[in-house]
């Protein structure tokens, strides 16, 4: 019972830190952030052009990947520790 | 017969053989293969018929168009039915795959142990997936009669057949099988033109980097520095940093699009197909895979698209285009009534500025400060949904990328009308008939059900494609609105709150859709018949400047808040439901998706 609970919390500290991310890429780097981030330029991109065009999206798929390598592993862990 | 036609046709016709092939290989024995493929598809498979699921023809045909005339604005798109695969992957998906059941009402009405639950998530569903399949088909009838140069009608009836023959036979298994041979002929016929251009103008054969690029002229000049040039001399917003209604709209217009895409029941539905907790987990990373390779294209098509059409019609500063020499592709799209020109200071020639008016002007460029003078435009109408179609002809290139083009076109189509045809039936033979109505269904005829279900849903979906409903333009909003602000936060509440309970569920979702669905009324007329505004037309006078289109975050704020709200006052949900949300948080054995 306790285990489980500590997987979950487990689980939820991983997907706030995740979101964190999703939201900083997107909204911030993509969004709010976006004039000054302009400034800097990546080749012919602006910078946080780029971030709302292309980077938030290769962003959001190392998320999901991580997310689920972090995942399998606390799954692994917390089925070995019930046997 | 010309060439292009030929090709096109053979293109069309090998790939709807294909699809037979496919269907006739994987037809569906059991419930099971029909509503989840029998629960055995790879995540590596599962994303990829995801993509091709998600991808409509708006994804496949519109999308790079309305990012050529947005600019950043268009980012609200990229982002938005992207993102919300991150929120699919954390907050949904595996603990729907957990409980393993085969639709997202049968989902709800355990979580909230109710029938009227259920009924009122049926009803949403079939509302968001009829509206948006209106769409799929209207794109295969224009596909056929701009390529084939078959009748609209005809194109239209060739398609439902084509989808009949594979959805019906197959159910969720032939689907998914042949949504993953869709997903690669789309992805082809996306990026091939796109390589095409990007290597023509940049020299960079990845669109991704030629977009960040210098041109291949030997100018040593940005691309994109120099379609900013471009427009801005015309009087155009600079293309790179042209923002969509204000920076808190688009913000909202975002979220609701990521809610939205997290909350649609035949996206979702694709998560009960695989065998486990982690594939789940790691098909959504997959979809985003395949779903990132067109979209991380798209805004290159779009840039790319604009400085080709830009450049045809002024090549050279000063030097426009003569009307009597106007390319093929110019008078086809003119055919179509999508290009129109109206040579309005008689000149013969082609004028194509930002200024709507009749009269010469004179505009501040935003880009340099400086005044300039600008002519009337004489483009009347571009329409955007033209520019992924007609940008291989634009760019010169050979008749089979065209071709090509067509097939894609209509995969995209096909794809997504069928994963949505599929909720359809499974929403009303799993949810409404077996569920609610004649629970003692036997698995036989529950199959049978769902296949009748489903050819009557292709012929009313059928017939509102030929004779499209006046709210057909605004189905986006009406789909996504649908999804962001009732389902989204019913399911996701389902899941993380132990204590969340139907009487309070069912008012967040009812509050969230009926203040959204007034929102969009409102400002686009009852179900978008203009002038029947509630309130007076009250223009462009939106809360906080939030377009309608964008509405759905605030709806979902909405549903949220009155439904803890209502929790404080009714009190939480049973033990034996709390027992079942724990269950559904921890991974262990995962069987099959099954039956009650």
């Amino acid at each position: 019972m306790e285990n489980k609970e500590t997987y979950w919390s487990e689980n939820i500290r991983i997907i706030l830190i995740c979101l964190a991310i999703w939201f900083v890429v997107s909204f911030g780097f993509g969004l709010l952030l976006v004039e000054p981030l302009n400034a800097i330029s990546i080749g012919g991109y602006k910078l946080g052009f780029w971030f709302a065009q292309q980077g938030a999206i290769y962003a959001f798929l190392g998320l999901i990947f991580w997310y689920g390598h972090k995942m399998n592993k606390l799954d692994i862990k917390y089925a070995e520790g019930s046997k | 017969m010309d060439e292009l036609k030929l090709y096109t046709y053979i293109a069309v016709f090998s790939t709807f053989a294909l699809y037979f092939a496919i269907a006739w290989w994987a037809r569906a024995g059991s419930t099971s293969d029909f509503y989840v493929a029998g629960g055995g598809i790879t995540p590596m498979q599962n994303g990829m018929a995801i993509g091709a699921d998600w991808m409509s023809a708006a994804s496949f045909i519109s999308m790079a168009g309305l990012i050529a005339f947005l600019g950043y604005g268009g980012s609200v798109f990229l982002m938005g039915w992207t993102g919300g695969y991150v929120l699919l992957a954390m907050l949904l998906a595996p603990y729907m795959r957990k409980h393993g059941k085969f639709t997202v009402p049968e989902f709800i009405f355990d979580r909230y142990y109710s029938k009227t639950a259920r009924i009122v998530a049926v009803a949403c569903l079939i509302i968001a997936s009829l509206t948006y399949i209106i769409g799929q088909m209207k794109g295969v009838g224009v596909a056929f009669s701009r390529f084939l140069e078959v009748d609209y009608g005809l194109g239209l009836g060739i398609g439902m057949f084509v989808v009949w023959v594979y959805a019906v036979l197959g159910g969720m298994k032939g689907i998914t099988y042949t949504q993953i041979a869709q997903y690669v002929v789309m992805i082809f016929a996306y990026t091939i033109p796109a390589i095409f251009i990007s290597l023509q103008l940049t020299g960079n054969p990845i669109p991704q980097l030629g977009l960040g690029s210098t041109l291949a002229d030997g100018s040593g000049v940005y691309l994109l520095d120099k379609l900013d040039m471009v427009v801005t001399d015309l009087g155009f917003k600079e293309y790179t940093t042209s923002n969509l209604g204000g920076t808190l709209n688009m913000f909202a217009y975002t979220i609701s699009l990521m809610i939205g895409t997290a909350g649609l029941p035949h996206v979702i539905m694709r998560f009960f197909t695989v065998p486990s907790v982690q594939a789940a987990r790691q098909s959504a990373g997959y979809a985003l895979v395949f779903i990132g390779l067109l979209y991380t294209v798209a805004p290159a098509v779009g840039a790319m698209a604009r400085l080709n059409l830009m450049n045809t019609i002024e090549p050279t500063a000063g030097q426009n285009l003569v009307y009597d020499e106007r390319p093929q592709w110019f008078k086809d799209w003119e055919k179509t009534g999508l290009l129109k020109f109206e040579d309005k200071n008689g000149d013969g020639k082609i004028q194509y500025t930002s200024n709507a008016t009749d009269q010469t002007v004179t505009k501040i460029n935003t880009m340099t400060g400086k005044e300039i003078v600008v002519v009337p435009n004489e483009m009347v109408k571009v329409d955007r949904d033209i520019m992924v179609l007609a940008n291989p002809a634009i760019a010169n290139l050979p008749n089979w990328v065209i071709a090509l083009v067509a097939a894609g076109g209509l995969a995209a189509a096909l794809s997504t009308a069928a994963g949505l045809l599929l909720a359809i039936s499974s929403s009303i033979s799993h949810d409404l008939m077996k569920g609610v109505l004649t629970p003692d269904l036997s698995e036989k005829n529950e199959l049978l059900a769902g296949r009748v279900v489903m050819t009557i849903a292709i012929l009313v979906s059928g017939y509102l494609g030929l004779h499209p409903p006046g709210f057909a333009a605004g189905t986006v909003a009406l789909a996504f609105g649908l999804a962001a602000s009732s389902i989204f936060p019913a399911l996701m509440m389902g899941i993380f709150s132990k204590k969340m309970s139907g009487t309070a569920a069912i008012s967040g979702m009812v509050a969230g859709i009926g203040v959204t669905m007034m929102y969009v009324f409102q400002h686009k007329g009852i179900m978008f018949i203009p002038g029947t505004s509630f309130l007076g037309d009250m223009g462009k006078d939106w809360f906080f400047g939030i377009s309608p289109n964008a509405f759905g975050a605030v709806g979902a704020i909405v549903n949220f808040g009155v439904a803890f709200i209502v929790l404080q006052f009714t009190g939480p949900c049973p033990a034996n439901i709390v027992a079942m949300v724990e269950n559904m948080r921890s991974p262990g054995d995962c069987a099959a998706a099954h039956d009650h």
